[in-house]
């Protein structure tokens, strides 16, 4: 059952109505609504702009600047490995070589039946538990690939 | 009289099994009938200990960690609520020699205190900083911060005394306190640890701060990789409101202060100020060029003060105790405490707050332990992705701004990294322009493509095609970005580049060449 564009944007324009108060309230609304829908539907970026008075370029700009802002919806389960130099110092390269060849993704890329993304974080402020990971939004330290992978059933 | 047994709720100590620790004692205690109440604290920063749990006893706060689930049964066998002996068993908290060591002025009270209890704050002397600042006028308040000596943790090291002081003077309707918790430096997890552990000093130092500059509005900008920080955060500023701490009549003294939390969206950059300001505001992550100074048009245009968590939280200690008594810490112009963290391959990782002055080789060795591995080390890198990596041969400098300064390296926001004999330096030199491309907000030329081309730089000296060259070409490019970057970004990623090229040479030999000549 998938929802029509137009209830989209009455559900995109009530998180606006919501948050259109702050000072500055582009960012808490775009977290808003990936929150809602699991990604920024394209749809979406129009009826922000409305609201704000911005135009639909500029809300678009903001949106791909963020790593955190998606395009479309993530695996059922997300995988996000540090890649940063303390993590490095413990293994992280190996292990995300490992993670990827197992998957058989790339670096932000999702399994073909849509089960995993993985993606690369620079630093979870864990680094003096290295190698560490957040999988589907729980951090692990000191992690190994086969931790990883049964954790998210793989 | 239920015992009290705290299990931290630090992040680290999380992501190390304690939601899973404190569940499993719980789900015991229960079944053994003995009655026990469950603290989740902040972390003591000992992250080779944790989880590490803590009971109140008669004869103090005893503590055994490493923790894990499995021990849990043997725990309670050995007596364990009443301080009784079992192989994990630390001693006092207090008294484990990474603790007792340390001079905690900044972080007196993470671990010690219920993160969200404002009445354990203040029963362990929180808020005594607000109270005397609220008898003071702005200018004897932004004295005392001047006289202290604290300059900016975040690792540009300015004085915070001088910064708030042109924001004072600035005439504005309306000005801003923001706290730049924007913590994306590898090796670095001070700001994260304070926020889950205590984040009340961080709400009474901004407070401090807006009395200060006649700011009543605030704002933490953090990180959306800190879900758990955020959420401490926003528990411990309803509670504050709720207690007339925050609001329009800060503890019934007439003046105003409120303040929130805001989260990025994964943007390096977004440390940088006129980045986060801009960020704050709804736009891209894109640096501003300075002038004007976000201390006079910062915020939606209006003076503004950007401090790191840790200035921050590093100023009620001072309003307690006096500008003298923080001052007296440190040497040279690097005066009071640095909470220092260690990370990366080490043996004894977490966090260490001292006075300035110790040198690397003794935060690497001794107090760090070594590596965790067991091998030699080769190189640390201090300050995070945009700091230099020193090898052995340097492990006299100081921990001091200037002393890392004439060393061509910087102590940032005071992480330490350790790599053992395994490391390859051309890579890491690799990775930093390689993460300068993927971060860069693409303001400025020499960042935006400098850092694209340093990577190709580097390929082409790994392949052996015209080493000396490719040397050179290296050398003169960072040159480009260190004086040509509008910002840290780009001007500081020259700094592990030339530090692993000038320390580390043997590493940056052909690949290609040593193959043919095994």
């Amino acid at each position: 059952m998938s929802e029509t564009t137009e209830d989209q944007n009455v559900r995109v324009a009530a998180i606006c109505d919501q948050l259109i108060t702050l000072e500055g309230p582009l960012l808490p609304i775009l977290h808003e609504v990936q929150e809602e829908f699991g990604y920024i539907p394209d749809g979406a970026l129009q009826t922000i702009a409305k609201k704000l008075n911005l135009s639909r370029a500029e809300v678009h700009g903001v949106a791909s600047f963020y790593h955190d802002f998606r395009e479309e919806k993530a695996g059922k389960h997300v995988i996000k490995i540090c890649r940063a130099e303390a993590c490095q110092a413990m293994g992280a390269d190996a292990l995300g070589d490992q993670i990827r060849r197992h998957l058989k993704v790339d670096w932000s890329q999702t399994t073909a039946d849509r089960k995993i993304t993985l993606e690369p974080v620079f630093c979870l402020g864990l680094c003096a538990c290295a190698p560490a990971a957040m999988i589907d939004g729980k951090v692990v330290g000191r992690v190994s690939a086969d931790r990883i992978l049964q954790k998210v059933g793989s | 009289m239920s015992i009290k047994v705290y299990v931290p709720l630090d992040s680290g100590s999380v992501a190390l099994g304690a939601d899973d620790v404190a569940s499993a004692i719980a789900a015991k205690a229960s079944k053994a009938g003995s009655d026990v109440k469950i603290v989740r604290n902040g972390s003591f920063g000992m992250y080779w200990l944790e989880p590490m749990v803590e009971v109140e006893t008669p004869r103090g706060r005893v503590a055994y960690g490493p923790v894990s689930t499995d021990d849990i049964d043997a725990l309670f066998e050995a007596d364990f609520l009443t301080g009784g002996p079992h192989k994990l068993y630390l001693g006092r908290t207090q008294e484990i020699p990474f603790l007792k060591s340390q001079s905690r002025l900044t972080f007196q009270r993470c671990g010690i205190v219920d993160p969200v209890s404002l009445d354990d704050y203040r029963a362990n002397d929180g808020l005594t900083g607000l109270e005397s600042a609220l008898k003071m006028t702005d200018a004897e308040i932004v004295k005392a911060v001047t006289d202290s000596g604290l300059r900016g943790r975040g690792g540009a090291g300015f004085p915070t005394g001088i910064k708030w002081n042109t924001v004072r003077e600035a005439p504005a309707d309306q000005k801003y306190i923001v706290c730049n918790a924007d913590e994306g430096d590898s090796g670095t997890f001070a700001d994260r640890m304070i926020m889950e552990g205590e984040p009340f000093v961080l709400i009474e130092g901004m407070i401090i701060a807006g009395l200060a500059t006649g700011a009543t509005k605030g704002y933490v900008y953090t990180r959306s990789e800190y879900p758990t920080a955020i959420d401490v955060m926003n528990e411990a500023i309803k509670v504050a409101r709720a207690a007339g701490v925050l609001g329009d009549n800060v503890l019934g003294s007439g003046k105003a202060f409120d303040m929130e939390v805001r989260m990025g969206a994964g943007a390096y950059v977004c440390g940088e100020e006129t980045s986060l300001l801009n960020s704050m505001e709804g736009k891209r992550g894109v640096v501003r060029a300075k002038p004007p100074l976000p201390a006079l048009e910062g915020f939606l245009g209006r003076p503004t003060v950007v401090n790191n968590v840790i200035s921050l939280c590093s100023v009620p200690v001072i309003l307690e105790k006096g500008a003298e008594y923080y001052r007296d810490y440190g040497m040279g112009r690097s005066r009071g405490t640095i909470p220092i963290q260690i990370a990366g391959n080490v043996k004894h990782g977490g966090l260490y707050e001292v006075g300035f002055g110790l040198t690397l080789g003794e935060i690497v060795e001794q107090i760090g332990g070594g590596t965790a591995t067991g091998r030699p080390v080769k190189a640390v890198q201090v300050g995070g992705p945009l700091g230099a990596y020193f090898p052995k041969e340097l492990f006299d400098t100081p921990f001091d701004y200037e002393e890392f300064a004439k060393r061509d390296g910087l102590i940032g926001h005071a992480g330490v990294v350790v790599f053992d004999d395994t490391v390859d330096m051309m890579k890491q030199a690799r990775f930093a322009m390689e993460f300068c491309a993927i971060e860069s907000c693409g303001k400025c030329t020499p960042c935006r493509i400098g850092s694209i081309r340093g990577t190709e730089v580097v390929d082409k000296l790994e392949r052996g095609e015209q080493p000396e060259l490719q040397t050179e070409l290296l050398r003169d490019l960072c040159e480009t970005m260190k004086f040509g970057s509008l910002c840290a970004l780009g001007g500081f990623t020259p700094y592990p580049v030339l530090s692993a090229l000038t320390h580390f040479p043997d590493d940056f030999k052909p690949r290609a060449l040593d193959i043919a000549a095994e």
